[in-house]
């Protein structure tokens, strides 16, 4: 499960950026994930649940945004969405694509008191 | 209560790690290959037969990723490979910290090829960016021909991938143009090698692949 080590990611980007504003309570992650990554919402919100205990989030919601893979064609340029099992382009057949967006892994923001 | 706008990568910290790892390799003129694949699939397999095809024209070493054992670095070892064990203490995949630590201990000047022998896994190591000049994962044919719909994201991000075990596929009535078919729509660009790596059929079409990156990596050096 490499969800724990992404999730421990968020807890350090999360406390350092509560803690170096002043704040002692997190009440709200907000994350982005990219449909291209290996990453599960489930197996996420279990290693939110079991790292959060005593922690400045105990108590904080998680907001997960999952955004859909999006690629551009280098052949005829047509820019579109797709599922996680086809790049090729719609409009012309081509495989020769660059992917715009899918693989992000961000924190987004966080809310602190 | 304030809201604070943050907007970090999360695996900032490995990229940059990972970046390191190149930056190294680079100045040494070292190709580093990270094979991926399931436990079973033929990592160590095909590792020892990538030995044999190239140990004549390269300095080889190999880093091993697994859970718990040493085993598969005692294989290589035995064989006067450089071999040096990451025990991931449960974790189901590297992460370039791992490797940078690794590195540190191999004299990469006397090298050409390092090969990474992931953990066995098709899903964790495919979002960790290693410093590897190629990530190559092996799929066996005792596995399936679904795998592809299966774990997409893994053929997605190789840049090669071997098919193992091409000996057995009457025994397992592996669907080989279905395979091909799902991995072309994943990865278009990606070359398939279908190798059996214990007797060493389609081995050298894969040992070739990879010694053009080795030898391109080593030339640019000088
Ligand atoms: N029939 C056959 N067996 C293979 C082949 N490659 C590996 N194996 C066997 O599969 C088992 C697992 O191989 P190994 O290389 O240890 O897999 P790893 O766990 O991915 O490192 C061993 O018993 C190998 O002998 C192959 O090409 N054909
Ligand atoms: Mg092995
Ligand atoms: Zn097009």
């Amino acid at each position: 499960m490499h969800e724990m080590s992404i999730m421990e990611s968020v807890f350090d980007n999360a406390q350092e950026a509560c803690k170096s504003s002043g704040y002692t309570t997190i009440t709200r992650i907000e994350l982005t994930f990219g449909e291209m990554t290996e990453i599960s919402e489930d197996s996420l919100r279990f290693a939110f649940d079991a790292l959060k205990e005593g922690s400045p989030a105990a108590g904080a919601e998680l907001a997960i945004t999952v955004l859909p893979p999006r690629s551009q064609c280098l052949e005829c340029g047509a820019e579109y969405e797709h599922d996680r099992f086809s790049v090729r382009c719609p409009e012309c057949g081509s495989v020769i694509t660059n992917l715009l967006q899918g693989r992000e892994m961000r924190i987004d923001a966080i809310e602190a008191q | 209560m304030a809201h604070l706008d943050l907007e970090k990568p999360l695996l900032e910290r490995n990229d940059r790690l990972a970046a390191e790892n190149k930056a190294r390799l680079t100045a040494a003129g070292v190709f580093m290959v990270d094979l991926m694949a399931s436990p079973g699939a033929g990592k160590t397999s095909t590792i020892l037969a990538t030995i044999d095809a190239l140990r004549e024209n390269y300095r080889i070493a190999v880093i091993e990723g697994d859970i718990a054992s040493d085993v598969d670095s005692q294989t290589i070892k035995s064989k006067g490979i450089a071999a040096v064990q990451i025990n991931t203490g449960g974790a189901c995949h590297l992460e370039s910290d791992m490797i940078a630590r690794a590195l540190g201990v191999l004299d990469l000047d006397a090298l050409d090829l390092i090969i990474i022998e992931n953990v066995g896994n098709l899903v964790c190591p495919t979002d960790f960016y290693l410093g590897e000049d190629a990530k190559v994962m092996i799929l066996s044919v005792p596995e399936g021909d679904d795998k592809p719909l299966k774990y997409p994201g893994i053929f997605q991000i190789s840049d090669a991938i071997i098919l193992n075990k091409v000996d057995t596929a009457p025994v397992f009535d592996f669907d080989r143009e279905a395979f091909l078919s799902s991995t072309r729509g994943l990865n278009p660009t990606a070359p398939v090698f279908e190798i059996a790596a214990t007797t060493g059929q389609g081995v050298a079409i894969w040992t070739d692949w990879l010694a053009e990156r080795v030898e391109k990596k080593r030339r640019a050096l000088s």
